[in-house]
């Protein structure tokens, strides 16, 4: 239990995909004008990820990994190299049958989403989070509180991203920083405050 | 060469940056570039990737459905990914080990899907190869200059050479250890972004919320 709980509080916090590894930077920086819009993408991002890291998880050791194939009498088999081809096809369409899931029994948390659910698809956010499950050899157990919280942390950062320029419009910025320039700076000193967790162990 | 070739090869460097202007990309711009050799790699597999993927999505672009053609440009961009994945790990294992997920995550990349959509379904073979070359070049410049400034005051190396003697080993330089984590690289873009908009001023966004400009008869 504890080996899960410090699992997350590093990947909600030092080890924050957006902040951290700079993962899903560009939806991060584009959509985060508003506090609304940004806990709208935050949602979205944290229920697919949730789903996505423990799919790819039981696709990575069960068809992918070098041996996986032995319950099906090929144990020579590696078949590694197709995993990244597999992972995005994985994740295209959960978030579509996300969609029409959505779009079918709870409308209302469909509305809400709106455009953000498709354009997960790109985000590399989802991506990265499969990538560094594989990296790290993850299991099933492991996959589901990493996808989770990695997802909470993404979606901690962009809310607070969101707060922040929400204020900052008011402010007086040279004109060059204007907008995007401004945003950087920012999100560099988000960053330096959540590096201030880093070495905190459960 | 016509003008229309030079324009998608040299647009990208600097007018219509992927990177400081377009908010493609990004993600990889700033986690590959704590030394200057990730970053080099990199920019070479982006390039490639996104010259090939404009050229393979515009050669069949008039067979391509609407609806699919997301689905069918992932599919070409994450064929050439793992190529290039594989051609890493087998020439430059030790880097491939670096540059870790961020390979894999060109898949992902803004600027490869952006390239493809915006530009390979409109235009012949050989403008969108040239476009792609052009965006994985203006992605380079941006990565290289970060990349360079991360790695000799982070390091006082360049390329694993000792540029600046570090003062633990004898010299004089004492290396800036924030240059080498992740918060620094937000800063260097932020401020590069500051100086190419000083220099091309039509790029400047226009503030929100102006604030109140006092006019001198009001104080009087």
């Amino acid at each position: 239990m504890e080996a899960y709980l410090s699992l997350a509080v590093k990947s909600i916090f030092t080890e924050n995909l957006a902040l951290g590894f700079f993962l899903g930077m560009c939806t991060f920086l584009a959509i985060s004008k508003k506090v609304e819009t940004a806990i709208g993408l935050g949602a979205a991002v944290l229920i697919v990820q949730g789903i996505t890291v423990p799919v790819n998880n039981l696709i990575y050791q069960y068809l992918l990994k070098d041996g996986a194939l032995a319950w099906a009498g090929l144990p020579d088999v590696d078949l590694s190299f197709l995993g990244l081809i597999s992972y995005i096809g994985v994740i295209a369409a959960i978030v579509q049958i996300l969609e029409m899931f959505l779009d079918r029994f709870v409308p209302a948390l469909y509305h809400a989403l709106g455009i953000f659910l498709p354009l997960i698809t790109v985000n590399c956010a989802i991506l990265g989070g499969t990538l560094f499950m594989v990296e790290r050899d993850y299991d099933l157990a492991e996959s589901v509180v990493y996808g989770l919280s990695s997802g909470v942390g993404w979606a901690l950062a962009i809310t607070a991203l969101a707060g922040i320029r929400e204020k900052l419009r008011y402010s007086d910025v040279p004109d060059g920083l204007q907008g995007l320039g401004i945003t950087f700076i920012t999100v560099g000193l988000m960053s330096l405050g959540f590096m201030a967790f880093s070495g905190i162990q459960l | 060469m016509n003008k229309e070739a030079k324009n998608a090869l040299f647009e990208p460097l600097v007018d219509n940056n992927p990177i400081t202007l377009q908010i493609l990309g990004i993600c990889s711009a700033l986690a590959v570039t704590t030394s200057l050799v990730t970053s080099l790699i990199m920019c070479i597999a982006l390039t490639a990737v996104t010259a090939l993927s404009n050229v393979s999505v515009s050669m069949i672009r008039h067979h391509i459905p609407t609806n699919i053609r997301i689905i069918v440009q992932m599919v070409i961009i994450a064929s050439l990914v793992i190529v290039v994945d594989q051609v890493l790990k087998a020439y430059a294992y030790d880097t491939s080990k670096k540059l870790s997920v961020f390979v894999g995550l060109i898949i992902t990349n803004c600027i490869v899907l952006g390239r493809a959509e915006a530009y390979a379904m409109k235009n012949g073979p050989f403008l969108s190869f040239l476009d792609g070359i052009g965006n994985g070049l203006g992605y380079s410049v941006i990565l290289i200059a970060v990349g360079t400034v991360r790695e000799l005051f982070g390091s006082g190396k360049l390329l694993g050479y000792e540029i600046l003697p570090l003062a633990s080993e004898g010299g004089w330089y004492v290396p800036n250890g924030l240059l080498l984590l992740p918060p620094s690289a937000f800063f260097i873009i932020g401020l590069m972004i500051w100086a190419i908009r000083a220099w091309k001023v039509e790029q400047v966004e226009k503030a929100e919320y102006q604030i109140h400009q006092v006019h001198r008869t009001e104080v009087m």
